[in-house]
């Protein structure tokens, strides 16, 4: 069992059983170009209720990564590795044919551009009342029934007008609210909101992220709250991970991630975004450059071409994830926030060695 | 002597046709001032009529009434070639940097194409002062000239588009939500770009966008609108830290704050509702119909927009006031 393992492993709640357990995922492409690694050992767990925020630049593997765990990807060209396990069940090696009976009715997916998902040609109820229709046995009007009871549950003006409508007639944040309206249609366990307020006004974000926020409190349903910025996730998530280039970077319950930020680039993440509370007209700290390349990732640490504190060994040598000081706090970076936290205890013990410190691998 | 204006925009009305004979009015008696130098933040939601003003001051769309006064002449009076020579000095960029550039064109040709109708340069010095421009922008000049716009991400997209607005150096740059479709780190690095470049190339800027942490960053001062209206202006220190208009405060309270702490996120004023359509606008305070301030006098009397202190404006019948 690699270091990596044994930490992720204790930073595992134990309290109750988990809804969903992510454990050493990839997802790989083959590409004319080589392969690319857009998830590369990810590994995570989400207890019922809960609410996990993954946040990450544009190409950092978020998308793809929402779509392994409910295995909705292209059938070609694609390595996949790693365990899903979903309620209990192993669902990783399930078939197009077994996930259907979870896509809509276990899993819900709220996704970027609601376009996408609705269909542009048809009206607003009967794209409620088909995806209602295929997993529950009811008949039509027992469905119409219930497509206006689930338009009023997102709060959508004057839900029966509405049902006659067709996407192109509403705003983008009905539009939205419609999406949720169907991914919550069949009574999901857990909802997979891809950056769903990204395309929006902030007063919109706002009302879009209450709503799904009081969704999931009524119904108890557990939530992956996919964004690019941390300003989204940090009073509507339990827990935080941060993803780059493909992996988790760092991942903590939020208080302990904004009280106690150990990872380099998730500090540049926070950095970059303009506050209400900075002065006016100072330059941000930006993030310069971009992702790199999955089909070539950098040796060591994958953010140093691109992080202000990188040595030597960040340009050699991956960090693994390792323990912070918070509870259920862990993160890769060999240069952390505030230094190298201890090494815990039962650590030390169970291997026997100091386990990740910078003696045991390096000395330049 | 207040400080030299490059822009005065008066009384501006835009009205589209909406069947039936009816007009639609997307920009309601919109005045403000803009000193050479300065950066007004131009805030709302989608829909609110802050892009239409913009084209309206680049006469893109005709406005029915009002003024606009560039550098001495009145645009909205003068035409064709007359309009053209002026308005080399006004330049916009957009928020969706990939559709607003030819795909079918390189690069070197998409930047230097505001060249090629102004002035006759040959080929030699079109490339060099696209080569130049390039270089201002962060844009590696060799690497990407011969690159088509899809092959370029969404923020090296908007460092083309502000290239090639600048061509024909400006001095009135129009950025019409230049960073909403950006990640934040990317954001922040267009948003440094620009401050860079204006006082480089003394430029003033229009930036709009509804994000005010945001136009924070970047203004100088501040107009916010409401269905074709402004209901709040003021300079950037007044406006922040009195915030006087419910609809300024609403979109205070919408940005979200990164850090848990910041956060009493109870009791945050939330906007119920959505934007009503300017065909059919309430009576009274147009905001009124979202306004948890609202009282019987909102729906039959218009509030006008008053100073309340020295250049801090509001159009509400109970501002707000610490
Ligand atoms: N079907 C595919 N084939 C090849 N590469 C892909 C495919 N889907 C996504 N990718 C690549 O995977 C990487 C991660 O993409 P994505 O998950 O969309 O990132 P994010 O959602 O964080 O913006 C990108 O480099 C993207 O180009
Ligand atoms: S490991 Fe090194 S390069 Fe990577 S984030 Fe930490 S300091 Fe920066
Ligand atoms: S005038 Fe009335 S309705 Fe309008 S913003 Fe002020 S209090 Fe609200
Ligand atoms: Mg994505």
């Amino acid at each position: 069992m690699s270091t990596t393992q044994t930490y992720m492993h204790v930073s595992q709640s134990s309290d109750s059983a988990p809804l969903l357990e992510v454990r050493d995922l990839k997802t790989h492409f083959e590409t004319g170009r080589g392969r690319v690694k857009a998830v590369d050992g990810v590994s995570f767990s989400l207890n019922k209720g809960r609410t996990i925020g993954i946040v990450g630049e544009s190409g950092s593997g978020k998308t793809v990564l929402s779509r392994s765990v409910m295995r909705m990807l292209p059938r070609h060209g694609v390595i996949n590795d790693g365990q899903l396990i979903f309620d209990g069940q192993d669902i990783s090696d399930y078939t197009d044919e077994q996930m259907r009976r979870i896509w809509g009715a276990q899993i819900g997916l709220v996704s970027q551009d609601p376009m996408t998902s609705l269909n542009p040609v048809v009206r607003i109820g009967r794209q409620i009342t088909e995806s209602v229709r295929l997993h529950l046995k009811i008949d039509k009007g027992q469905a119409n029934e219930m497509a206006i009871s689930i338009l009023k549950s997102v709060a959508m003006p004057e839900p029966e007008r509405r049902m006659r409508s067709y996407p192109h007639e509403l705003s983008g944040g009905l539009r939205q609210r419609v999406t949720i309206a169907m991914a919550l249609a069949c009574g999901p366990k857990l909802i997979i909101a891809d950056e769903p307020t990204t395309a929006l006004d902030v007063t919109v974000q706002a009302q879009i992220l209450d709503l799904l926020g009081s969704l999931q409190r009524e119904r108890n349903m557990a939530m992956i709250l996919i964004t690019h910025d941390l300003g989204v996730v940090s009073d509507r998530c339990d827990e935080i991970a941060v993803m780059y280039a493909g992996k988790i970077v760092e991942r903590a319950p939020t208080k302990y991630l904004f009280s106690n930020m150990k990872m380099r680039y998730t500090q540049a993440l926070f950095e970059s975004i303009p506050k209400l509370n900075a002065p006016s007209n100072v330059p941000l700290r930006a993030i310069e450059g971009r992702p790199p390349d999955l089909v070539n990732p950098p040796l060591g640490c994958s953010f140093a071409p691109r992080c202000a504190y990188a040595d030597e060994r960040c340009h050699t040598l991956e960090p693994p994830l390792m323990a912070a000081e918070t509870p259920g706090h862990v993160f890769a970076c060999w240069n952390p926030v505030g230094g190298m936290p201890p090494p815990p205890a039962h650590m030390v013990e169970r291997l026997g060695v100091k386990p990740v410190r910078e003696e045991k691998f390096f000395k330049s | 002597m207040s400080p030299e204006k490059i822009l005065k925009v008066e009384n501006l009305v835009v009205t589209f046709p909406a069947g039936a004979g009816k007009k639609v009015h997307a920009v309601s008696d919109v005045s403000f001032e803009l000193a050479k130098g300065e950066t007004l933040g131009l805030v709302g939601e989608s829909g609110c009529g802050k892009s239409t003003t913009g084209r309206a001051i680049m006469q893109l769309i005709r406005p029915a009434q009002g003024s606009v006064n560039f550098e001495g002449s009145d645009l909205t009076r003068v035409k064709g070639k007359e309009l053209r020579r002026i308005r080399q000095g006004m330049q916009i960029i957009f928020q969706d940097p990939i559709s607003s550039l030819n795909p079918r064109r390189r690069l070197k040709d998409i930047i230097a194409e505001p060249l090629d109708i102004w002035s006759k340069l040959e080929s030699e010095e079109r490339y060099d002062r696209v080569r130049e421009m390039c270089d201002q922008v962060g844009l590696d000049f060799e690497s990407v000239k011969d690159r088509r716009p899809h092959e370029f991400s969404g923020g090296q997209c908007q460092r083309i588009s502000i290239a090639r607005a600048l061509m024909l150096s400006p001095k009135l740059l129009i950025c019409d939500e230049p960073v909403s479709a950006l990640d934040v780190s990317v954001q922040a690095q267009i948003l440094n770009l620009l401050r860079v470049l204006k006082s480089k190339y003394d430029l003033s800027m229009i930036f709009i966008a509804h994000d005010l942490a945001v136009v924070k960053n970047i203004s100088t001062s501040v107009a916010v609108m409401y269905l074709g209206r402004i209901c709040e202006t003021a300079d950037s220190d007044t406006f922040y830290t009195n915030p006087a208009h419910p609809y300024t405060k609403a979109l205070l309270e919408s940005v979200p704050e990164p850090d848990p702490s910041l956060i009493g996120s109870e009791g945050k004023m939330r906007l119920s509702g959505e934007l009503p359509s300017v065909i059919d606008p309430p009576s009274g305070c147009k905001f009124r119909t979202r306004c948890p301030y609202s009282q019987d006098i909102c729906a039959i009397q218009e509030p006008e927009l008053v100073e309340i202190s020295a250049g801090h404006k509001v159009a509400c019948h109970f501002p707000i006031s610490r």
